[in-house]
Order: structure tokens, then C-alpha cells, then sequence
């Protein structure tokens, strides 16, 4: 089975990784109000049983996303 | 006088401090032991001690490969059994990400690598890596890293600002970002520390400063006194 986890920083965490992207697009000339920068994993895994979604979701808040900056959202197809 | 004190010193893949923390805890009279990430158990030590570097590369976030080192369970029961444990600069990362301290570290808001002396405030002399302080102390000692913008959001902020786990603040230079200004916090009971300034590269004032000498000879104390209990 095959899940897409979406990580980013949770809103209202300061982003400077976000900021110098936005200042980046902004010296190429593009009117960029905001930007934040998270992190796609793409995972291929054998459900151990029960809802693959929930066992993701598991996965992120053990290790793929740390809760006090980060949120996460999972896809699993 | 007992025989030296032995402090573990962690190393991991990717650490880059190991030697210089050995080194230093080594020059203050202890007698340091490298213990490799993998071993499942510490030797008979009375301290330990997680060094600066970039365990496993910092993958994924800084410290979240580390915590699942055979050496780190070890370090846990260790500092759960009321072992004095300090963490610095990545050590200090592992052990946010381990959960044995609070809060995270991010990469810092200048988002450039930062190497220089800072000036600390001991915010709580009665610990004992802080014991050869006064409370007030500046302190001078050299950060060098990239993540070391530590956060906890207001809630948790104010928790441990209540019950005075924000132990080293930056004093009128703040290198990262950290939020209040943290450069150092411990855990509730206070056994374990986790700084990002590096106490190891300031223990020779030949060497710009001589304060760091203050914290490890705090955690030596403790370890010593350790060995006297056992004894």
C-alpha cells in the first residue's frame, strides 16, 4: 500500500526557511505574500491490520512530524 | 581523594564533539568513557554526557534518529534512576526529541550557521550542573550550530518558566531565535540538562574563555558524588 504524508509547520510557528523562499521569489520578480516550506514522504508499507490511515497517522506523530511545530496530513491510496 | 569519576560520552554516527568533550571532562579530573551508539547498556559510569555533532546526519529533524539508538534506551534508564545526564548542541536535540526535555529545536532564524562566543545568564544556581554558579553568573561560552532556535509554544513556555526549567538564557545576544531567549533547559526533576552552547570548547581561558569549565565540573561533581553514595 502506498500513503503520501504532507508535513508542515504548524500556523503561526515562524518559518524562515518560508521567508527566504518568499524574499527568493521576490528578486525574480514575483508579488509572493507568503510562503511556507514542509516536506513530502512518500511510504510504501504493508498495513499491519485495521486502518492503514490511522497506522500513518500513527507514524507521524511517533516520527515523521514533531507535534509542538509541526502538522501533518496523510493520503493513503 | 576517591578515584575519578567516569562520565559516559555517547558517541553516535555523526557526532563531532566526542573528543573534545572527552577531552575537556578529562582535563576537570574525571575520566571520560566513549560509549558507541549501538551498545545496549552503559559501563559503570556515574555520568553521562551527549555530545555536539550530527548524529545520523540529521535526518529527518536534528536528534529524531538518535533517540532510537540502543545507547539512548540505556541513557533513559540511567537518567530515570536520577543519573546526572547533560546534553549539548545536538545532544541537546536528542534528548527534546527523546522527550526526556521539553521543547524542540529549529533551525535558527537567520537561518545561517552561527560560531561565537555568547554571553549566558544562570537563571537557577541550585542544580547540580549550575552548583559552582551564583545565580545571575554570566557566562561565556561558544555556540556553533544551525538549529538551535529552541521553541515550546506559550502554554508550555509558561509551564516551564513556573517551574524554573529555563536554566541559561542568551544575555543581550540572542544567536538563534530561541524563543525567550532559552539556551538551556532541564527536565522537572533537574538531573538532566540540555544545552546548545558548547561548555567543552570553553574550559582553557587561553582559548577565549574558561566558564564551561563551571557546568562539566558541575556534572563531575555530581557523578563524583554518585561514587561516594555507591562506595
Amino acid at each position: 500500500m502506498k500513503a503520501t504524508v504532507l508535513v508542515r509547520p504548524k500556523e503561526g510557528i515562524l518559518d524562515p526557511q518560508g521567508d527566504a523562499v518568499r524574499s527568493a521569489l521576490g528578486h525574480l520578480g514575483f508579488a509572493v505574500g507568503d510562503a511556507r516550506v514542509g516536506r513530502v514522504i512518500e511510504l510504501e508499507f504493508e498495513p499491519k491490520g485495521g486502518d492503514p490511515k490511522r497506522e500513518v497517522e500513527e507514524m507521524c506523530s511517533q516520527l515523521l512530524a514533531n507535534p509542538l511545530i509541526e502538522s501533518f496530513e496523510v493520503e493513503v491510496a | 581523594m576517591s578515584e575519578a569519576p567516569r562520565i559516559a560520552v555517547v558517541v553516535f554516527p555523526g557526532s563531532n564533539d566526542d573528543r573534545d568533550a572527552a577531552w575537556a571532562l578529562g582535563a576537570l579530573g574525571a575520566e571520560a568513557v566513549l560509549v558507541w551508539h549501538g551498545d545496549e547498556a552503559l559501563p559503570d559510569v556515574q555520568g553521562v554526557l551527549l555530545p555536539g555533532g550530527f548524529s545520523y546526519g540529521d535526518y529527518l529533524r536534528c536528534g529524531a534518529i538518535a533517540r532510537f539508538a540502543p545507547a539512548l534506551a540505556a541513557v533513559r534508564r540511567f537518567a530515570d534512576a536520577g543519573g546526572p545526564v547533560l546534553g549539548i548542541c545536538n545532544g541537546f536535540q536528542i534528548l527534546c526529541e527523546a522527550g526526556l526535555l521539553p521543547g524542540v529545536l529549529r533551525p535558527n532564524a537567520s537561518l545561517s550557521f552561527v560560531c561565537r562566543d555568547v554571553p549566558l545568564r544562570v537563571e537557577r544556581a541550585d542544580l547540580a550542573f549550575t552548583a559552582r554558579c551564583e545565580e545571575g553568573r554570566r557566562l561565556v561560552i561558544p555556540v556553533k550550530c544551525g538549529e538551535g532556535a529552541w521553541f515550546a509554544d506559550e502554554t508550555l513556555l509558561a509551564q516551564l518558566e513556573a517551574a524554573g526549567q529555563i536554566v541559561l538564557r542568551y544575555d543581550g545576544d540572542n544567536p538563534t531565535g530561541a524563543v525567550a531567549d532559552v539556551a538551556g533547559v532541564c527536565n522537572a526533576e533537574g538531573n538532566v540538562l540540555g544545552l546548545m552552547p558548547h561548555p567543552e570548547h570553553a574550559v582553557d581561558p587561553l582559548l577565549g574563555s574558561g566558564d564551561g569549565a563551571l557546568l562539566l565540573a558541575g556534572l563531575i561533581d555530581a557523578a563524583r558524588a554518585r561514587t561516594a553514595v555507591a562506595a
